[in-house]
């Protein structure tokens, strides 16, 4: 299945080519989780603070569906 | 350790010493306390009997990390009620140096002749001395002219508080401007239009020299030390707090897109929680343009003395010069994603000029989104934003229309989508899409404010555990505890941002109330500090009840229960009962 990701601020750096904000369009096998998508993208799992799906948090274990957009973010903070 | 009072009636000063029913008072707890003992609820903001308070927080002035604050407290003639605003700058632990607990503005002159006042430590007398002088020549002008001129005037050493011209026009949206460590008029005491109160009392700055001053009595040292060395050490190894982390690296912008993403950005006057220019205006964007524009990285600096997390940002030219400081996440917001604006540039000119008139950018920004709502200008029109912006620098009756605040704006064009809390325009969060923040916005005593309970960190950004924003469970819990928390650690002196670090890590917070014992000599708990911040709430509560501002004014606005707001397509379903409860209940 194919969904998008979104990669964000230090997590960049694991991506070759992300850019903050736009996306990527990505190919997971059915029944891929967050955490599968993750590993897939190769940045390291403690980095992640928060992942979204389709703009709501969901943890390591969600499954991922056809279309999904997801964000993935590190401890990030402001006012 | 003093009050010291200004009379501007009659220019002259008095120092009282700190009576000891205050001794453990600083910061909000100081600034809420005099003014609810010392101010007649139903009195006109801009008349002789309102009263502006200084106060510096319990640890500043001392070696306690990230605890330059300063808060101001007045009625506002904004909401009509109890104001508390705080700013970061060296001019707070200035006060404190001189064992100047409160500085208390009072009375009003029958003529209009601006005075401004220097403050010094007098040494022979072992205390502080206060002159008056004419501040006549720095008046109807851009600040960041002004500045220097005052710095040129009193030395380079000096720290610097005064207003602009928003203020001169006694606008609802005109802040008390401070000095950054740069002396650039960019620091902020922004919300509720209390630079319009010291403008009523012809009080044009108040300029500290702490040269000879003694500095901060602390009765325990060692406890002091240990704290300090405790929330110093959480600071640096939280990842948001920390050298480099996120607010180093990326300043409080970093919000836009995790916002964005999660639908709750406010966009086009509230009509939407997501932004498609969001990641042109994000800090991530900040960081890569001015990688680009200089050719290496910037990290961020520090606003005022002792920051350790430094997150003040500089958005640079494409030649390099300096374009504005700092491009926060809620101005990158007001006058981006709300106007619909997408460019840096653009919003940084803005900043800019905000800054020279003396505006708050979240009030000016959820202003002008309701003034292109009513169509006075067209959204995303940026020249059209600047041109406004002038027009409230310059008082013309468009101008003043747009300087009186979003709600009264709001009802100036007839607008029905009016984002504001009693009367003050709501900041960077969309209260359909994160709940507990609009149960805050809604029950703060100081209108529509997202510091003053700011439930994003558990709701959207993982702190202190994982709440669903769009769920309306133990909302309103949530809300009191943070804001009752929220009112204790801006007593503290220390920068809110400290909270990322110290809600997760214990003895960082533990740190933090060591601090406070090591400098008072009290036995502080950690529940002793939250009833502390109960406290104040309280205090302020029963100011704002006086002032006719009553549990009915503890709504949102009734669009947002009626419009669902896309992405997800909520509305504000928190009932009436739980709003209540959480000053009911407190």
């Amino acid at each position: 299945m194919q969904i998008t990701l979104r990669v964000y601020a230090t997590l960049c750096r694991y991506v070759p080519g992300a850019v903050a904000g736009v996306p990527l369009d990505i190919d997971l096998p059915d029944g891929a989780t967050v955490s599968d998508l993750i590993e897939k993208m190769e940045v390291p799992a403690r980095e992640v603070k928060v992942a979204f799906v389709n703009g709501r948090r969901q943890s390591p274990d969600w499954v991922l569906n056809q279309g999904d957009e997801a964000g993935i973010f590190p401890p990030v903070g402001g006012g | 350790m003093w009050i010291l009072r200004l009379n501007m009636t009659d220019a002259t000063y008095r120092l009282e010493e700190l009576p000891p029913a205050y001794k453990n008072l600083a910061g909000r707890a100081m600034t809420s306390t005099l003014v609810s003992d010392e101010v007649p609820p139903l009195c006109h903001p801009l008349g002789p009997h309102n009263k502006l308070v200084f106060s510096p927080g319990i640890v500043t002035g001392t070696a306690a990390p990230t605890s330059s604050r300063i808060s101001v407290g007045a009625k506002s003639p904004l909401t009509g009620g109890l104001k508390e605003s705080n700013a970061g700058s060296s001019w707070g632990p200035g006060l404190a140096r001189m064992r100047i607990r409160a500085l208390v503005v009072e009375g009003k002159p029958r003529d209009k002749r601006y005075l401004g006042t220097c403050i010094t430590w007098d040494a022979a007398q072992e205390k502080p001395k206060v002159e008056f002088f004419d501040a006549a020549e720095y008046i109807g002008k851009d600040l960041y002219e002004v500045y220097p001129k005052v710095y040129e005037k009193f030395g380079k050493g000096i720290s610097v508080a005064g207003f602009g011209m928003a203020a001169e026009h006694g606008y609802g949206n005109a802040g008390i401007s401070f000095n950054d460590l740069a002396k650039r008029p960019s620091r902020y005491s922004g919300r509720g239009g209390l630079g319009s109160v010291m403008a009523s009392k012809a009080l044009k700055f108040i300029v500290l020299n702490t040269a000879g001053a003694p500095g901060v009595s602390i009765a325990d040292k060692a406890l002091f030390d240990e704290g300090r060395k405790k929330l110093l050490e959480a600071l640096q190894t939280h990842d948001i707090t920390k050298p480099k982390g996120a607010l180093n690296t990326y300043g409080t912008a970093v919000l836009i897109n995790i916002l964005n993403e999660a639908g709750g950005l406010p966009t086009r006057n509230f009509s939407s929680g997501r932004f498609e220019g969001a990641a042109k205006i994000a800090g991530e964007a900040i960081f890569e343009g001015n990688k680009q524009r200089l050719g290496k990285d910037v990290y961020n600096h520090a606003c005022s003395p002792g920051c350790t997390i430094q997150c003040s940002n500089t958005w640079y030219n494409v030649d390099g010069t300096e374009r504005t400081s700092c491009v926060e996440y809620e101005s990158a917001w007001a006058l981006g994603a709300n106007c619909g604006i997408d460019s840096l540039d653009e919003i940084a000119t803005m900043i800019q000029l905000c800054n020279a008139y003396g505006l708050d950018t979240i009030e000016t920004g959820a202003t002008i989104g309701v003034a292109m709502e009513a169509g006075v200008i067209p959204f995303g029109d940026s020249k059209g934003v600047i041109r406004l912006i002038e027009e409230m620098g310059k008082g013309s009756p468009l101008g003043r229309t747009l300087g009186g605040g979003t709600g009264f704006a709001g009802k100036a064009y007839g607008v029905v989508r009016v984002p504001a809390v009693k009367g003050q325009g709501m900041p960077a969060y969309e209260p359909r899409a994160v709940k507990g923040m609009g149960i805050t916005y809604a029950t703060s005593t100081m209108g529509a404010d997202h510091t003053a309970g700011y439930t994003i960190a558990p709701e959207i950004l993982g702190v202190m555990g994982k709440q669903d924003p769009l769920s309306t469970e133990g909302k309103a819990a949530l809300s009191r505890a943070f804001q009752a928390t929220t009112a204790s650690i801006d007593s503290t002196g220390h920068c809110l941002f400290i909270a990322f670090a110290i809600l997760d890590i214990a003895s960082g917070y533990q740190g933090m109330i060591d601090e406070c014992n090591g400098v008072l000599g009290t036995k502080w708990t950690a529940d002793d500090v939250y009833a502390y911040g109960v406290a104040v709430m309280k205090k302020e509560r029963a100011f704002n009840e006086a002032a006719g501002i009553g549990k009915e004014a503890d709504r949102i606005p009734e669009f947002m229960k009626i419009e669902p707001l896309p992405p997800h397509n909520h509305v504000f379903d928190i009932p009436d009962s739980a709003l209540d409860s959480v000053h009911g209940e407190m």
